[in-house]
């Protein structure tokens, strides 16, 4: 598949690879996320000081590492549609960002669920929870900014130097946070085994995170393919697609009502 | 009166760029001294919200002495977002900012030029006035000092990253609240730095580390973040 | 010598043109007409470099150019629906403001000289904010004037102006075409220029 890769960065032909990709990689996510929970909840031993509450970083961790990576492949993505100026880029860059909000939205919540039992409170202010509350803003800047500006093309681009101004920020915030943290003695919550923690942990954290990778390939997938025919409503490949034909029933649905009227073609009129 | 002659391109580009950042500069300082009700608005804003602070809370010394500082500086942060639409907004509307992004000069020099104006005019006044808000929070001379060196080295960064912000939404629905999403999380490690120096000077740390790093932010602030406000100028007008 | 070469453009999901094609040489101007909403605006924009062609391209003396190049930033003056005026700067300051902003300064008996020939010499200390429309359209075609710029791309230019305002850029475009010039404007009102120098493109 990978002999000509600029085949594929044509929305036409990656909308057909996007949806048969997707359900292999939800497939693998929902494989994974069984055996790590597995792992995680049957097998691995109770922790020595937090008890059975520790568990819930199967899931916090991933997401919060999801969370960070994910920004940074949507800034991988912006910087490319911003160079080659390609518009499936600018998609992937636009399927992703609602991905890596949830990741970062998971990580606090389930961070603070297990805050309560640990430190006492939900909220703890501490490093790392609070420089993902602000990474979590910034997925939402970039949210916001797309649905507020209408023309698709503005909407990539701006989006894509509002994300790289981002990934160049967000070292420089997690840092002043550190900084700010250790200045203040803030809590900070780790396994108590962390050096040797038990490999069955691990694991289980290892298995999650890749299933938690796997969901939001799938999940970035199925939604480029929505961005795409969204995008694209007035081509004509998209009426051709199976059940574009067949949506009739619904007066006005059809792809008729979708597409938008032909281009005028202009030939030169010059009068002498 | 015109004889068309194709202009050369040879003119160098720093040549260039110190030209269109001092055209940005003067011509920006001149409308605002024309418009400076709007300032002393702008600065009366930050004198109120810094009042706010005791009103809501307590007039009890020692507690607002530990608050001071983070309060002037969230305060500095907020008269600088209420600012931000000064840089480009009404230069879109009436048409400037095209003639602007079409000009010989170097855009990201003539944006400089506009940042380094909407600082003069909107980021020292709050410096020189942060001495006398902090005399209200209790603090004492050194505290002071440190507060006021790092307004002065954070407000252009608030300047510069805020330009940004006020580029990327140039005339899109709900500028205004959008601008703050953008911008202030962009804003806290200027906050932190800032603010922390004061605490540290308070603790009786050394104070040289925060604004070290608030100078390496300036530099490497200015140095960026006017080619990527350029970058979304170029956008807007697409 | 401007060129175009199958232009595209579109608006939101809304094809404007596309297929578009034609060539500007010195010394004649481009009249652009069409009803409304059929992107002469758009077009405009391509052609100044304000705008990037959803797919085609601008040619300028031969060689491709993108949009806010340095070629195109250098030859081109552009008067827009906007007129980049500000209330609070008098008409001779919003005038060297932007003959300044060009790239090529003109001295103060210059500007003088300008704003006298489209008739704001005794208005020229007044802020823009009391002139009417069709005045600050005039300290639009002074700085046209004073733009020593090869192309001009003139959007509706004859808006809000009277009969002499629209004799003064007749003369002002046909100075400028005989000095080598070349222009493009979207206007449905006829420029007054000799038939010989016009062309026309019809967006419709």
């Amino acid at each position: 598949m990978a002999t000509n890769w600029y085949h594929y960065a044509s929305p036409v032909t990656f909308y057909p690879l996007a949806g048969r990709l997707a359900p292999w990689f939800a497939a693998i996510a929902a494989l994974l996320a069984a055996a790590g929970l597995w792992i995680g909840f049957g097998l691995a031993p109770t922790d020595a000081t937090q008890g059975e509450a520790y568990r819930i970083i199967y899931i916090h961790v991933p997401t919060a590492w999801m969370a960070m990576f994910v920004y940074l492949v949507m800034a991988f993505w912006s910087a490319l549609a911003l160079a080659f100026n390609t518009r499936l880029s600018a998609m992937m860059a636009q399927a992703l960002a609602p991905t890596g909000a949830l990741m970062a939205a998971l990580a606090l919540w389930t961070g603070a669920f297990w805050g309560r039992p640990t430190w006492g409170t939900y909220w703890a202010w501490d490093a790392r929870m609070t420089s993902t509350l602000i990474l979590l803003f910034l997925y939402l800047g970039v949210i916001a900014l797309r649905s507020a500006i209408d023309d698709p093309r503005r909407a990539d681009r701006a989006c894509a130097v509002l994300t790289l101004v981002g990934a160049v920020n967000v070292p420089i915030i997690y840092f002043s946070v550190r900084w700010w943290n250790t200045l203040h003695q803030g809590a900070s919550v780790s396994l108590t085994a962390a050096p040797k923690m038990a490999s069955l942990m691990l694991s289980g954290m290892l298995v999650m995170s890749f299933a938690a990778w796997a969901w939001c390939i799938a999940a970035a997938l199925w939604r480029v393919r929505a961005i795409i025919l969204e995008r694209e409503r007035g081509s004509a490949w998209v009426a051709t697609l199976p059940g574009m034909g067949r949506s009739a029933g619904v007066p006005g649905q059809g792809p008729k009502g979708l597409r938008s009227p032909p281009p005028s073609r202009c030939a030169t009129r010059v009068s002498d | 009166m015109t004889t068309p002659a194709p202009r050369s391109d040879d003119d160098g580009e720093t040549g260039g760029a110190l030209a269109g950042l001092a055209w940005a500069l003067r011509r920006d300082l001149k409308l605002a001294f024309r418009t400076r009700s709007e300032l002393a608005v702008q600065l009366l804003f930050y004198a109120i919200v810094v009042t706010l602070f005791p009103l809501a809370t307590t007039p009890e010394r020692t507690l607002l002495s530990t608050m001071g500082p983070g309060v002037l500086w969230v305060a500095a942060l907020l008269a600088s977002l209420l600012s931000l639409p000064r840089i480009f907004a009404l230069d879109q509307a009436d048409g400037t900012l095209e003639q602007m992004a079409l000009s010989p000069w170097p855009l990201p020099a003539i944006v400089s030029g506009k940042i380094l104006a909407h600082w003069l005019t909107t980021g020292l006044p709050v410096v020189v006035l942060a001495p006398l808000a902090a005399l209200q929070y209790g603090l004492d001379g050194i505290a002071i000092g440190v507060l006021v060196a790092g307004l002065a080295l954070g407000t252009p960064i608030l300047s510069l990253l805020g330009a940004i912000g006020a580029a990327l939404t140039l005339g899109v629905r709900g500028a205004g609240g959008l601008v703050a999403l953008l911008v202030l999380p962009l804003y806290v490690p200027v906050l932190i730095f800032g603010a922390g120096a004061v605490d540290a000077v308070r603790a009786g740390i050394a104070v040289d580390a925060n604004l070290s790093l608030l100078g390496a932010g300036l530099i490497v602030a200015a140095l960026g973040s006017p080619f990527a406000a350029a970058a979304a100028v170029r956008i807007a007008l697409d | 010598m401007l060129e175009a070469h199958d232009l595209a453009a579109r608006r939101g999901t809304a094809r404007l043109f596309a297929g578009l094609g034609f060539r500007v040489d010195a010394g004649s101007v481009l009249v652009v007409t069409g009803a409304n909403g059929r992107g002469k605006t758009t077009l405009l924009r391509m052609l100044a470099g304000l705008s990037m062609p959803e797919s085609g391209e601008i040619r300028l003396d031969g060689a491709a150019v993108e949009p806010f190049s340095p070629a195109l930033r250098n030859a081109v003056a552009f008067a827009g629906h906007a007129l980049a005026l500000k209330d609070e700067f008098s008409a001779r300051e919003n005038l060297a403001s932007l003959v300044e902003l060009s790239g090529a300064p003109a001295a103060d008996a210059e500007i003088d000289a300008a704003l006298e020939r489209v008739a704001l010499g005794s208005r020229r200390s007044l802020p823009a904010r009391v002139l009417s429309q069709g005045q600050r359209r005039r300290i639009g075609l002074a700085r046209l004037a004073l733009s020593r710029r090869r192309v001009w791309i003139l959007d509706e230019p004859v808006t809000a102006l009277d009969a002499a305002g629209a004799a003064l850029l007749a003369h002002l475009v046909a100075h400028h075409l005989d000095g080598g010039g070349l222009a493009v404007a979207a206007t449905h009102a006829p420029l007054g220029l000799p038939p010989d120098r016009v062309r026309a493109l019809s967006l419709d």
